[in-house]
């Protein structure tokens, strides 16, 4: 009975998978839910970069690789599509076979159109039932694919042998007996699932798998198994020595009963002979469930395996060294204890106070520059780096004033500031202070810096490099007006870009033109460094960062695809009909405006979402994960520690004030317009919300999205309301700051930013949450923990003015007037619509069941003169606002 | 009687070049136009697909010129009959017509001979070309995610194609010269669709187009892959056609004769084209390459692509009396069991 068919698939080339195949290696990199590097590459339409990922997987021995676009904010669909068109053009990537990762039918299927050779689509279940499992077989057959069917049905994931292997054996008859499905083509997903987690019920997943496995291909001819193996060792994070041991010995016995292929990641892969037997020993017996006590015994064993814990002992050995040796190691651990005396002691052995700061302290801050380049320091690490350098800089500057030697020796001087408008400068301080710790003098102007104040600057103290920083998206236009200001008053000074709106591109494509003198983007702060050394220091540089941008420029320009957009009228036609009937509960509980003067930080915090701030420290990884991070989980231990030290304290002291205000109101839309009432007779406006619509052209089904379109137009009963918020944590920081500047503490000062950022967005979080429940209550028994919550897995949207659903900033100005933000929360609004503190956000609500976060995206002339018109602006006007979203 | 019955049985031939023998004729202008495009705004000469609506009897004649010499299958004149390559004549309305009557003639002609000579019955395999398009590859070097066709486009222009060769009466269709996998895919796609609106299903060929000594097909692909890549149909044949000559062509039909789990097929060209473009390889000398693979129980179908005529197929039709088809290898049985 037992048949012997390969499974055979294709790129450009061959790969036949027989049973004698060794274990095939599926790379998994070109996933953006696996890979946070390749999800920004695509955010970010990188694209080049994105194929040199699949390009090195492919080198370095992937024989398939799993292209995976799923993520919200990004068109999974279009990435999925363009993304398998570019690497079709590849043919040294194209040779090996595509799986097409996905859990939406739509992007299975769009790849499918895109690929010539015979691939892999992962995964198909029978989660939503037999009807829809069968079409997708059919069709997946129709277009010659191979199919990876997960061990899922309608009552969910199979958890133990039995269901595994009902559930395989019942997809396995319906694919081969119905369908057709050639069985060497189907490939089970029996789950695998972490062991040694201290639950019982876990005690048997691997032995499960392993037996589901076996059985599936005692008695079920043809069928593949694949799975993705780093699942099991999950509980083990951090402890990589246990980890690798843990896939090894996994695989070797998942491959002796039968799997075929999987996601591995190749460099957390012990050889299985080479696993020390005794480890070995107490990992098998876990992944066996050879012994009641296994979890208990590896959960022991572990902590005497190597790199496993690190000892915890303060070694003041340290301070037995000379005094050049203290300055350093001071520098490089971040020690401030003993900074001042070690600095005295060096003073008396210099005859010059500048002396110490030429020697002893600039090696040490060398030495810190080099780690942080070479990816031995982190960030957090360089700014504690940088405040000891401080430190011992001040205690010296009485000396060095008495002996008239301040400024003998001219350091490079680069002034910092974020653009007019804007007022976010975390990553600025962060740029400062690496800079800083390099030998480089900074003047830092602050926030909301104008052109000419800039200009007027870098002219008195007669400045080496400016560099604009900003957030917003206003900020590119006002950066490329400091750009013409420089050319039309004559400056030569290299002009750097950074900020997370700005973008190689857009500075070759609008700034480097505007400006004769050298023009450079940053990508983060560690760029910065070399980046700085090279224009002062390199004369070709300049020449080759000019040639550089300018082919850049034109190969943007050359590339660039004017897709023709559809006049607006047919987006407008293509829009989502919601249902308003028995929509009663969208009906409020409460209309008008609510404020909250002093919101209870203590609250607030539990709804923090840690990640993006271990990513503002430029710490990559997600948390929890991060901490354990073989890379930098210590670190990231370390600065959360500091973190919650800072909170407590300023919970304790009542240091940042949270305030809120919150509003619902009836409304009606019409078209991309919403129209807000003073109460339910809808005859008093209070304002008028202009919206934008999706005009690019649209697939089957899809639809062209506009948020006026959440709001139930006036002839329908039900439905017709809109929601508004402002919430701020960011009031009484100027005073904290303050403190934190005068002991040259960057430190507390970026981690104060941060962790304002990181509340007022909780605090829209916690405050959405009590929309939902109670003030609007149409959810009014939703339960979620935290991390649902940042998965937003809820009813309902709150898109922010100026972010991608609705991206002119200036409707921040009718927002803010409807609920008189600035009398009830004191938060303001700048010149390009900022909001100062910057820990502040606003928004709109929007309740019904089917409203979803979208892009606009690109938009048509049309749109434009329409949009111009609602908001009775000029189209300039409307333009300035709305450049990144013109298709013209 | 049933091809797959014959095709265990000995060799099938397949005729040879349409295009070469419509030259001989001569036509103008106004053969093509008839009286239908009579007034249509563009030149239509060199369409040779219209000459089913215009000139029938030409390709009657044509047909019957291979039978006669031979050939067991007659390929309908309908290479580029799609909404894609008719555009190029702004003709998409008359492709439905293009494909029923090419096909329905054709099938007439053969209808005649298997009645007079009923041991060997003939064929009408409707012929399906690769269209002007690439569906994976970018025509804009500078823009290589661009894409001038995609593969909805192509399905949809394939449908109609099959619809009207099954509905004029063709026995087979033949998805061929396949430079690009990704069209042949979105052929077959469109073929099933067909398949299942009409309730019928007609055994279907595939042959690619190996266009240099790379062995790889335009898009890039090896033979193999090629193979890989359209073996998700239970295909009747699997082959290769145009571009090279027999001798070239050997060591990829090896290539399939070891893989395919169907049957394997050859139409080459006469030769590659000499320095102005003409195929001049004597029926001759292409017989003794072709008697190499025949020899080598590598086929079960052979005839002849470009430059080939009824003189050519005449030797090949004697050769492959003479040699036995190739078999399938029990392992390949085993599988192709499984597909079909």
């Amino acid at each position: 009975m037992k048949q012997n068919q390969p499974l055979i698939l294709s790129g450009l080339e061959p790969l036949v998978i027989t049973p004698e195949s060794n274990f095939v290696n599926v790379g998994e990199r070109t996933n953006v839910t696996g890979s946070k590097k390749f999800l920004r590459l695509i955010k970010e339409e990188l694209f080049e970069e994105a194929l040199s990922v699949a390009r090195d997987q492919v080198e370095n021995g992937a024989q398939i690789i799993d292209v995976n676009m799923d993520e919200g904010l990004i068109d999974g669909k279009a990435a999925m599509v363009l993304f398998l068109n570019l690497i079709a053009s590849e043919p040294d990537i194209s040779r090996v076979p595509i799986m097409i990762d996905s859990s939406k039918w739509e992007i299975i299927e769009a790849g499918l159109k895109c690929i010539q050779g015979k691939g892999v689509v992962n995964s198909i279940s029978l989660k939503s039932g037999e009807k829809e499992f069968i079409y997708q077989a059919t069709q997946i057959k129709r277009y010659g694919a191979a199919v990876i069917v997960m061990a899922f049905d309608e009552e969910g994931q199979a958890d133990s042998y039995k269901r595994r292997i009902e559930i395989c054996e019942r997809a396995y008859r319906i694919l081969v007996n119905q369908v057709k499905f050639p069985p060497q083509d189907i490939i089970f997903d029996p789950n695998i699932f972490p062991v040694a987690t201290g639950m019982e019920e876990h005690r048997n997943n691997a032995v499960d798998f392993f037996k589901a496995t076996k059985w599936i291909k005692d008695n079920l001819p043809g069928a593949k198994i694949s799975g993705g193996v780093s699942n099991v060792s999950f509980s083990f994070r951090g402890n990589n020595a246990v980890r690798e041991a843990m896939h090894s010995a996994f695989l070797y016995h998942a491959i002796k009963n039968g799997m075929d292929m999987g996601i591995v990641n190749p460099g957390m892969l012990e050889v299985y002979d080479e696993i020390p037997k005794d480890l070995l020993a107490h990992v098998e017996d876990v992944l066996l469930n050879r012994r009641d006590d296994a979890t208990e015994r590896l959960l022991d064993f572990s902590q005497t395996v190597k790199g496993s814990t690190k000892q915890k002992i303060i070694d003041d050995s340290w301070r037995e060294e000379k005094v050049e040796d203290r300055l350093s190691h001071a520098l490089v651990k971040g020690i401030v204890e003993y900074i001042d005396d070690d600095t005295e002691e060096a003073r008396k052995n210099f005859e010059q106070p500048l002396e110490v700061i030429e020697g002893p302290l600039m090696n040490g801050m060398n030495t810190v520059g080099d780690l942080f380049g070479s990816g031995k320091m982190f960030l957090p690490q360089v700014v504690k780096s940088a405040r000891v350098m401080k430190k011992a800089v001040s205690y010296l500057l009485p000396y060095l004033e008495a002996a008239k030697q301040a400024g003998a020796r001219s350091q490079s001087k680069i002034l910092l500031a974020t653009v007019k408008g804007d007022v976010h400068d975390i990553g600025k301080n962060i740029v400062g202070v690496v800079l800083a710790c390099n030998n480089y003098e900074i003047i830092d102007l602050g926030v909301m810096v104008s052109a000419d104040k800039i200009l007027l600057a870098a002219k008195e103290q007669n400045v080496d490099i400016i560099g604009l920083s900003g957030l917003i998206t206003p900020s590119l236009d006002e950066m490329v007006y400091v750009a013409k200001e420089m050319e039309r008053e004559g400056f030569t000074t290299p002009l750097l870009i950074g900020g997370a709106t700005t973008s190689r591109i857009h500075t070759a494509v609008k700034i480097d033109p505007e400006y004769s003198g050298p023009v450079l983007h940053v990508h983060d702060a560690s760029r910065s460094v070399p980046v700085a050394g090279a224009l002062l220091k390199n004369d070709t540089f300049f020449d080759s960062i000019k040639k550089e941008y300018k082919k850049l420029r034109e190969d943007y320009l050359a590339k660039r695809e004017v897709k023709l957009l559809p006049p607006i009228e047919e987006a407008i036609a293509n829009r989502q009909m919601l249902n308003w009937n028995n929509q009663e509960n969208l009906t409020p509980n409460f209309i008008g405006t609510k404020v909250y003067n002093n919101y209870s930080v203590e609250e607030i915090r539990n709804f923090i979402d840690w990640s993006p701030f271990f990513n503002t420290w430029m710490l990559k990884g997600k948390y929890p994960n991060i901490l354990t991070d073989e890379v930098v989980g210590e670190e990231a231990t370390k600065l959360l520690k500091d973190a919650n030290t800072l909170l407590d304290e300023l919970i304790a002291n009542k240091s940042l004030i949270a305030k809120a205000v919150v509003g619902i109101y009836p409304a009606a839309s019409k078209n991309e317009s919403v129209q807000v009432y003073k109460d339910e007779t809808k005859n008093k406006v209070l304002s008028n919300f202009h919206f934008l619509r999706q005009q690019n052209k649209k697939g089957e089904g899809r639809f062209n999205h506009s948020l006026a379109d959440y709001v139930a137009p006036k002839n329908e009963a039900l439905g017709g309301y809109i929601g508004g918020f402002a919430v701020t944590t960011g009031l009484g920081i100027e005073k904290l700051i303050a403190k934190y500047e005068a002991g040259h503490d960057d430190y507390h000062i970026i981690m104060v930013k941060a962790l304002a950022d990181r509340l007022a967005e909780a605090f829209a979080e916690l405050m959405h949450q009590k929309v939902r429940k109670e003030l609007w209550g149409y959810a009014s028994d939703e339960s979620l923990d935290n991390d649902s919550l940042i998965k937003e897995s809820y009813q309902g949207i709150r898109p922010a003015p100026g972010y991608p659903a609705c991206p002119d900033h200036t409707e921040k100005r009718t927002l803010f007037d409807l609920l008189e933000v600035e009398k009830n929360t004191g938060i303001e609004l700048t010149e390009s619509f900022a909001m100062y503190p910057a820990a502040s956000v606003s928004g709109f609500y929007f309740a019904h069941p089917n409203a979803t976060y979208f892009g606009v995206g690109k938009i048509g002339k049309d749109q434009v003169e329409a949009y111009a018109k609602r908001k009775n602006i000029t189209i300039e006007e409307a333009e300035k606002w709305l450049k990144p979203n013109l298709n013209y | 009687m049933n091809i797959k019955e014959i095709l265990k049985d000995r060799i099938l031939v397949l005729d040879g070049a349409m295009g070469t023998m419509i030259q001989r004729y001569n036509l103008t202008e106004e053969d093509f136009r008839g009286e239908r495009f009579k007034n249509h705004n563009k030149p239509l000469k060199g369409n040779n697909d219209l000459l089913a609506l215009t000139r029938p009897d030409v390709l009657r004649a044509i047909h019957a010129e291979y039978f006669e010499a031979g050939a067991d299958i007659a390929e309908t004149n309908t290479f580029s009959g799609t909404t894609i390559a008719q555009a190029d004549y702004d003709l998409q309305e008359a492709v439905y017509d293009i494909n029923f009557l090419s096909a329905k003639l054709a099938r007439e002609v053969a209808d005649e001979f298997t009645t007079k000579e009923p041991h060997k019955p003939r064929f009408v395999a409707g012929s399906m070309g690769p269209t002007n398009r690439t569906a994976s590859l970018s025509p804009d070097v500078n823009r290589p995610g661009f894409r001038a066709i995609t593969f909805d486009e192509l399905k949809e222009a394939y449908k109609e194609q099959a619809k009207g060769l099954i509905e004029g009466g063709a026995d087979l269709l033949l998805v061929e010269t396949v430079f690009d996998t990704l069209n042949a895919k979105a052929a077959l796609f469109g073929i099933q669709e067909v398949f299942d609106e009409l309730g019928k299903e007609l055994p279907i060929m595939v042959s690619g187009t190996i266009t240099d000594a790379s062995g790889r097909t335009l898009s890039g692909q090896t033979t193999e892959a090629f193979l890989t890549s359209v073996s998700h149909m239970p295909l009747l044949s699997i082959g290769l056609n145009c571009a090279l000559g027999a001798k070239e062509m050997r060591q990829y039909l090896q290539i399939l004769d070891k893989n395919a789990p169907f049957m394997v097929s050859a139409h080459p060209n006469a030769g590659l084209p000499n320095e102005f473009g003409e195929y001049d390889e004597t029926p001759e000398l292409m017989g003794e390459q072709i008697k190499d693979f025949l020899n080598d129980g590598i086929l079960n179908i052979v005839g002849g692509c470009c430059g080939t005529t009824p003189e050519h197929i005449r030797v090949i039709a004697e050769l492959a009396a003479q040699f036995s088809p190739r078999s399938l290898s029990p392992l390949l049985k085993a599988h192709s069991k499984l597909n079909n």
